[in-house]
Order: C-alpha cells, then structure tokens, then sequence
C-alpha cells in the first residue's frame, strides 16, 4: 500500500515493509454497509470511550494481530513512541458491526483506523503517519502527557544539506 | 462497486484548483484502493485533518464505495519543499 504509492514513506519503513501482507483477511461481507443513523446510545458510549483513556484507537483487529496494514502501521507507530499499554485502548471494529458503521459517524470520517487523544479526534493512518514523519506526533503525545518529555530530541530537522 | 480513476479525477478537478494530483491504484483493478495526491491552493490555511476532511467529503461517494484510500494534501509551495525533501533522501 505506502511502500510504492509515494516516495514518501523514508522513516516510516517499519510500518511500509511489513504491513502490505496483511490486509486481505479484513472483509467480511456481512459485516459492510449496514448504513444507519448514529443512535443516542452508541453516541454516548463512543464518547464515553474515547474519553476513558489518553489514546484511544479503533482499528480492524488487534494490536498482536492488525487485520488490516492500515492498522498496523498506526498501532506500530505509537508503539514505537513508547505509548504504554495503560494509556492505550484499542477496539476492534471487526468485532462490533455496529461500533463499525457508527464510529464512522460519530468521528465524521470514512475510514478506519481512527485515533483519539484525550477525547479529540487526530486522524486516520495517513495523518497519524504524517504527524509522526513531521515530529508532530511526539510533540502532542508529550503535551497529552502520554509519553515522558525528552530533551533534545526535535526529530526531522532533516539535515539534507 | 468498483471506482474509477477518471471518477475520481474528475470530482476533484471539478472542486477544487488542482495545481498536481496524482492517483494511484493499489487495487490490482478491482478498483477499491486509491492512493491520491493532491496539491491545490484550496488546502491553504487548512491543517492536515482539516484538508483530510475536506477531501472525505468531496470523495465521500466514492471512498463509501473503497476498500481503502490513503491521500496526501499539500500547497503548491508544500508540495515543492516535499519533493525537495523526496529528492534529498
């Protein structure tokens, strides 16, 4: 998926190398396009989700086992930023049709997987990857009080003189 | 189901200024994994997610129709240090 479509992925080569094997298993029919509107009730838990813990991420699968590469790449990623289990929970919309089309809703957003921090949505695997290439990630993360502030460590003033 | 590039292309060209897009189908032709590109001064003064929902939107009929779709948004004047940067590493 990344690896060919844009130079791009320089930094993120961890996520782009391992993640093209794994998409296919995702799908299963029964599960797509049961399109209906947000209801109250799976409004509030959704909230009350993305508000229990600092990060919050719904993706196919499970971090051990992303069933999709989108996934991984974004699990790996605040993996790699040293996230803490604690300060992580992760739901797996394969398992909940219902969470599946309504977190859609609920963030306005097509795709999965999504990430919240503290209750706000950031993005989807694109943003978060950019964020990460771009230093943003870890600077939000520090802010949100996820991950210890580090000295010394501004990431891409990419010296490429 | 499937989607096709020309679709594609043809919604955004029709929304907004396009000063570069590329699109790439990661389908195999099945026509339900799109990569795109898009460089156009409408993103100007937007963040990433902003531009990111911006995008979802004008494509909504389209990406409900994918499997997958990943997309980058630059300004022109991004899109030139990008590649700069591309170009260097």
């Amino acid at each position: 998926m990344f690896r060919s479509a844009f130079r791009a992925s320089t930094s993120i080569s961890l996520a782009a190398r391992r993640t093209a094997a794994s998409r296919r298993t995702a799908l299963s029919p029964g599960l797509q396009l049961a399109r209906r509107y947000l209801s109250d009730d799976a409004k509030q838990k959704i909230q009350q989700a993305v508000e229990s813990t600092p990060v919050v991420v719904f993706m196919k699968g499970t971090p051990d086992l992303p069933q999709c590469g989108f996934s991984r790449a974004v699990v790996q990623v605040l993996d790699l930023h040293g996230v803490s289990p604690e300060k992580m929970k992760t739901y797996n919309v394969l398992e909940d049709s219902e969470l599946r089309t309504s977190i859609k809703e609920f963030s306005d957003w097509p795709t999965v997987p999504q990430v919240y921090i503290n209750g706000e949505f950031v993005g989807g695997c694109d943003i978060i990857l950019g964020m990460h290439q771009s230093g943003e990630l870890e600077n939000m993360l520090e802010k949100a009080e996820v991950i210890p502030k580090i000295e010394s460590d501004s990431p891409p003033q990419s010296s490429s003189s | 189901m499937a989607v096709d590039t020309v679709e594609l292309e043809t919604t955004l060209r029709t929304s907004i200024p396009i000063s570069h897009l590329e699109i790439i189908d990661q389908s195999n032709g099945c026509g339900e994994n799109y990569a795109i590109l898009v460089v156009s001064d409408a993103f100007e003064g937007k963040n990433t997610l902003a531009r990111h929902r911006y995008v979802n939107e004008l494509l909504k009929k389209q990406i409900a129709q994918m499997h997958a779709f990943s997309q980058k948004t630059f300004t022109p004047k991004q899109y030139e240090t990008w590649m700069a940067k591309q170009n260097a590493s």
